[in-house]
């Protein structure tokens, strides 16, 4: 079951007849496995990874680093959601350290990105504070590296 | 009757006056490596799919990576100790322990190389003295015939058959065993048939080296890359009776996907490994210090690549095998390395011929099997190192080739 989660973790286009041959089940197999997978929620969704950047689109993209004050038995789950359902929400995690929850935004100018700051964010009643951070270049997202080198590795055509 | 490579030897000079080559007989007599020519047709040609590497497509985890990085940083450039650092031989003897129970002494039964390949040239320039013998697997990695050729001894082959998923067995080894025999070669899991010995077949092996007297070379480079069998694999270093008479030749290149790093490992009694070392200290002096680094955060942190990569090259092992046989050329489950060994005797060609036709038809390049020895023809090698799109692609346009060849019959 995990090896066809990575299989489709790596691309998810792979279609059911390519893994049961890589995995040795019979295709009813594997497309049952992931029909399960994506009934129990283990399979979320599949996406294309977009680098919006390489068609010289000028979306900004933030990471808003957001104090905020836990409420009586909710804690901080139920600002999160609130914050979360925001579409310029693009990851959202509680965290350790100095501050609560790393809100990354998307939006279409730095203005659009410090309008939700300030006129949705900063105004809830729980959020203490925020510190944005705008995102100036992007190397790696998801396991994914954004810029590979020119010169890839070669390996010689033939060797024993 | 034995089966033996038989090496052209050129005719000694007639008459005193005529010039003496200046290329030494030992080196003449090695032939031109058969497939120098796909190298040239290769070249020749765009959009080549190869299947005919013989490395892994992974580059080095980035953590190995690093450590050399931070290696080099501190300036480590200098020669290590002729046997390896210790730091490395200290982590080998634990891995070597944790993998297979095998216990070696650190300071005198390990020595780190230059790959697996200079550990068995020195395996076999210490212990092969003029025209002794060494028993090895038909159809067998290419380097063995000449290295034990330079070595001053002869390479007997026993033949294996795809009837037997081309396992070397102890009865056609005992069977060409002469007064002369010094060693028996056995290359566990094999390249080129993916071949791999259960531990019953591996412990008659043994037994026979102990009732014969002979040493054991067991050149374990793919010891890692071991896919669905009924048993784990079975190292010779684990078969405690065969112990003092075992040399075994590991590396990082196939597990950890180092190759050009250039670096292995010889375990073995402490007198042969103190003779290795010898010839050792004397032309390599050290193995790369930088590559011993990165080596050691291998052995530290790198069981989780293994898996990894273990796990990808058994999916495209399965898609090749099945692809292969799909398209109806015979083909025994490989069970290590990332080697196929189809058969090709289906189309009527010859082994060369059908690796230089789907080369200069459909741009994909296999190695003849013939290449490792008389019984490897019929069969062609296709390695599953490369991505499911280029096996996908190569299976098509074998496929197109193959059904092409069958109608023209």
């Amino acid at each position: 079951m995990e090896d066809i989660l990575r299989i489709l973790e790596q691309d998810g286009r792979t279609p059911p007849e390519r893994i049961a041959e890589m995995t040795g089940r019979s295709v009813e197999d594997v497309r049952a496995a992931i029909a399960e997978a994506e009934k129990s929620g283990v399979i979320v969704s599949y996406k294309s990874q977009v680098n919006w950047d390489a068609l010289g689109r000028g979306d900004v993209q933030a990471l808003i680093e957001v104090r905020v004050a836990p409420q009586r038995d909710v804690g901080f789950d139920a600002v999160a959601a609130r914050i979360a359902r925001f579409p310029e929400v693009r990851s959202m995690h509680l965290v350790s350290g100095d501050f609560d929850l790393s809100v990354q935004v998307t939006g279409e100018s730095i203005y659009a990105i410090s309008n939700f700051v300030t006129s949705k964010l900063a105004v809830l009643d729980a959020v203490q504070g925020t510190a944005t951070r705008f995102i100036l270049k992007r190397y790696k997202e998801d396991g994914t590296l954004f810029e590979t080198p020119n010169d890839a590795p070669q390996r010689l055509p033939l060797s024993l | 009757m034995n089966r033996q490579h038989t090496a052209q030897r050129a005719d000694p000079p007639q008459d005193a006056g005529a010039a003496r080559p200046r290329i030494a007989r030992r080196v003449q007599d090695i032939p031109p490596s058969g497939i120098r020519k796909f190298f040239d047709l290769i070249a020749s040609q765009e959009g080549i799919i190869s299947l005919g590497v013989g490395e892994p497509d992974f580059v080095t985890p980035w953590h190995i990576r690093e450590a050399a990085i931070d290696s080099l940083e501190r300036g480590h450039t200098h020669y290590t100790s002729n046997y390896g650092t210790p730091e490395l031989r200290g982590e080998l003897a634990a891995y070597l322990e944790r993998l297979y129970g095998a216990r070696y002494d650190p300071q005198s039964e390990l020595l780190i190389t230059v790959g697996v390949s200079e550990a068995l040239d020195l395996t076999l320039r210490a212990t092969l003295d003029l025209d002794d013998e060494v028993i090895t697997g038909d159809p067998c990695y290419v380097a063995y015939f000449p290295v034990v050729h330079m070595a001053g001894g002869k390479l007997i082959t026993a033949p294996t058959a795809m009837e037997d998923e081309f396992r070397l067995r102890a009865s056609e080894i005992e069977r060409r065993v002469t007064p002369r025999t010094r060693a028996v070669l056995i290359n566990n899991p094999a390249n080129p048939t993916g071949a791999v010995l259960d531990r019953a077949a591996a412990a008659e092996i043994a037994e026979l080296a102990e009732t014969r007297d002979l040493l054991l070379i067991a050149d374990e480079i793919y010891d890692r890359l071991v896919y669905s069998t009924d048993e784990p694999f079975t190292s010779f270093a684990s078969l405690n009776g065969a112990r003092d008479r075992t040399i075994v030749l590991g590396g990082f290149s196939k597990s950890f996907a180092m190759t050009g790093w250039r670096v292995g490992y010889a375990a073995g009694p402490a007198d042969i490994i103190a003779a290795m070392m010898k010839v050792h200290q004397y032309t390599m002096m050290s193995a790369p210090t930088t590559a011993q680094a990165a080596a050691l955060e291998a052995l530290r942190t790198g069981e989780r690549d293994v898996a990894e990569m273990r796990e990808a090259y058994d999916h495209r092992r399965r898609l090749l095998v099945r692809g292969l046989r799909r398209i109806g050329l015979h083909c025994v489950e490989p069970r290590g390395a990332f080697y196929a060994f189809p058969s090709i005797l289906s189309t009527g060609m010859s082994s060369e011929d059908f690796a230089e036709r789907l080369l200069m038809e459909e741009g994909v390049a296999v190695v003849p099997g013939s290449a490792f020895g008389p019984s490897g023809e019929g069969f062609v090698r296709c390695c599953y190192a490369a991505s499911v799109e280029q096996i996908e692609e190569a299976l098509t346009r074998m496929e197109r080739f193959v059904k092409r060849h069958a109608r023209g019959r």
